[in-house]
């Protein structure tokens, strides 16, 4: 389709700008001024509309479809959430009021709402104080190592190295280099989960912590915790819980019980905002008692009337990651969905959510490889390595479900599957969808066999069709608007 | 899978050719191919110091990141800069034109490490049998 810039016709406009009711000209200095008028669209309003009104069918949602896309939580999300966030009290608030002399009282229920969320999150991860603050998961995460290491240099600890399992999320290595860590990856053994035998080869003094995801990406639960949280605990290193996957065990137990020190939450995805369009996310990050010093900068606290105060003096913090107080929408719906859904809610999210995983994991261990079949978490990870021996890989098989109204699953990853498509149904969807998704991967599992020919033509359905990846990434054209003008 | 029978191999899939005190590295037949068609690799500077087990390449294909290790400890002197602009050929010619960069290595411990053509087929049907 065209773009709204290819659409422009001049001299055609939706809207009649009135003339400026100051009199003085302002004058601004040459160098500020353009060149040449500003390259927009012309368009009237009903271009306009039509154009967007015609991208969002193209779009492909949880509210179109089913989305098991794996490590992403694609539930659904109720719409009750975002009417509490779009209430004019909280929405059209202006972020520098509760800065201001008098400001947090005219804030109440926003500093409310946000203190709220530090107290359930608290309550859900067995944590002693979370920050708000970070704008999205792996913020959430440079955030917890930025405290890490915070800690031990409070300590005086010349620690240098965080380890972290193969299987974790490539935003676990980004986020500890960028914290200033040297990286040490530790394989995995036959059973999917982090080598143990490796892990002792590679814990000295030097190691400041593990990142470590919980359950896994391959949707498996790690029995030896404790025993990692002790001996990383026995160098004074730090655990480090990547929960993206929280959604697995909502209720049912806790990283700080487990033993794990410092966690962040993508509240998008556990806890009811919609994404999956680049945000906004939120991933705050809670940690034990002997990190709160290191949150950074500020934190809502209730003083003894009931009032609430932002707190700016912390003189250990790590400091400021963020403007204001956190993605205040996304903290919003959170608040409200952990609200409406209450504690057995909650508890039933995640015994649904691996309900769910597991009868497709059953449905259809018989069809595709499943390299660790047994009993696992929210998802499941299953190879197309047979396919693949007859010329169809997981990203043919993602693309014939597109054709078929379904979101594929994640593929090629985690790297320690080959082949690997990893699907996460969620809790939200029922019994008749999940049925539908297993009859689809069963067809194309015998399309496979039969037609393997077949798949190089899908998706069929689609405005474009396969497109060359390769070619895109390698030579990228970047169309830029200077090319329509 | 082709392995030549000149090259010793690392369990990370790295080849290695050593001549002279050099020794030149890439990746393998396997590696490429389970990798993808890698669509950018970001070379080392040359002069770099690396020790044996630390990353010296990050690549990329459409499905992933990976990167490339130091089989020996050395010095970098030379890169092949044809793959800033043509990553392909590491797909096309692993073990020819897609070598990817040479370290100084006079007495490079670990040597006796690596593994023959033969070790390395062994060590590659017990992983396809993981």
């Amino acid at each position: 389709m065209k773009l709204i810039f290819d659409k422009s016709v001049p001299g055609r406009q939706a809207v009649r700008p009135t003339c400026s009711d100051i009199d003085t000209p302002v004058e601004l200095a040459p160098h500020l001024l353009r060149d040449r008028p500003a390259e927009l669209p012309e368009l009237s309003e009903l271009d306009v509309v039509r154009h967007f009104t015609a991208l969002s069918r193209q779009n492909f949602g949880v509210d179109s479809g089913f989305y098991p896309l794996g490590s992403c939580t694609m539930k659904y999300n109720p719409k009750i959430a975002d009417k509490v966030a779009r209430l004019p009290g909280f929405a059209d608030l202006h972020p520098l009021l509760p800065q201001l002399p008098g400001g947090a009282g005219l804030v109440r229920g926003a500093l409310a709402v946000l203190h709220k969320c530090d107290l359930l999150l608290r309550e859900i991860c067995g944590m002693a104080e979370f920050t708000l603050q970070p704008l999205a998961g792996a913020h959430g995460e440079l955030t917890g190592v930025m405290m890490m290491a915070a800690y031990h240099r409070d300590r005086g600890n010349d620690k240098r190295t965080v380890l972290i399992p193969d299987s974790g999320h490539g935003t676990n290595p980004a986020s500890a280099a960028i914290a200033g860590f040297a990286i040490k990856t530790i394989p995995s053994d036959q059973n999917g989960l982090m080598s143990m035998d490796a892990l002792a080869e590679a814990v000295d003094d030097n190691v400041a912590g593990v990142m470590l995801t919980c359950p896994n990406t391959l949707g498996l639960f790690n029995p030896h915790i404790h025993d990692i949280c002790r001996m990383i605990h026995d160098v004074d290193g730090l655990m480090y819980c990547d929960g993206a996957n929280l959604n697995a065990m909502l209720g049912r137990c806790r990283p700080g019980d487990l033993g794990f020190d410092i966690v962040h939450v993508n509240l998008h995805k556990t806890f009811a905002t919609p994404h999956g369009g680049g945000g906004p996310g939120a991933g705050p990050v809670g940690v034990v008692e002997r990190l709160v010093d290191y949150l950074p900068i500020s934190v809502v606290r209730m003083r003894d009337d009931g009032s609430y105060t932002l707190d700016y003096d912390r003189p250990k913090s790590v400091g400021y990651t963020a403007p204001f107080y956190g993605s205040f929408g996304v903290i919003t719906r959170a608040v409200a969905y952990m609200l409406m859904l209450g504690r057995d809610g909650l508890k039933a999210v995640a015994d649904h959510a691996t309900l769910n995983a597991n009868y497709i994991r059953c449905k259809l261990r018989d069809h595709y490889d499943l390299p660790h079949d047994r009993i696992c978490k929210h998802e499941c990870v299953f190879s197309a390595s047979r396919q693949a021996a007859n010329g169809v890989r997981a990203m043919d098989i993602a693309k014939a479900l597109i054709d078929r109204g379904i979101h594929p699953p994640t593929v090629y990853f985690p790297l320690t599957v080959k082949e690997a498509m990893m699907v996460e149904p969620t809790e939200t969807e029922s019994k008749e969808t999940l049925d539908t998704f297993i009859d689809t991967m069963i067809e194309l599992a015998q399309l496979a066999e039969t037609d393997p020919q077949a798949f190089a033509a899908m998706p069929a359905t689609t405005p474009v069709c396969r497109l060359d990846e390769v070619r895109a990434a390698r030579t990228p054209d970047l169309a830029s608007l200077s090319d329509h003008a | 899978m082709n392995i030549p029978d000149d090259l010793n191999y690392t369990e990370q899939h790295e080849w290695v050719r050593f001549a002279d005190g050099v020794a030149t590295v890439g990746i393998s037949d396997f590696a490429q191919d389970a990798f993808g068609d890698l669509v950018f690799v970001d070379l080392p500077p040359l002069d770099k110091e690396f020790v044996r087990g630390d990353e010296v390449i990050a690549m990329e294909s459409t499905k992933a990141a990976a990167s490339v290790y130091a089989p020996v400890s050395g010095k970098v002197v030379e890169v092949n800069e044809r793959l800033v602009d043509d990553p392909g050929l590491v797909n096309s010619d692993c073990y020819g034109e897609g070598w990817m960069f040479k370290l100084a290595a006079p007495d490079p411990a670990g040597l006796d490490d690596l593994m023959d053509a033969a070790g390395y087929e062994a060590f590659l049907t017990g992983l396809e049998e993981d």
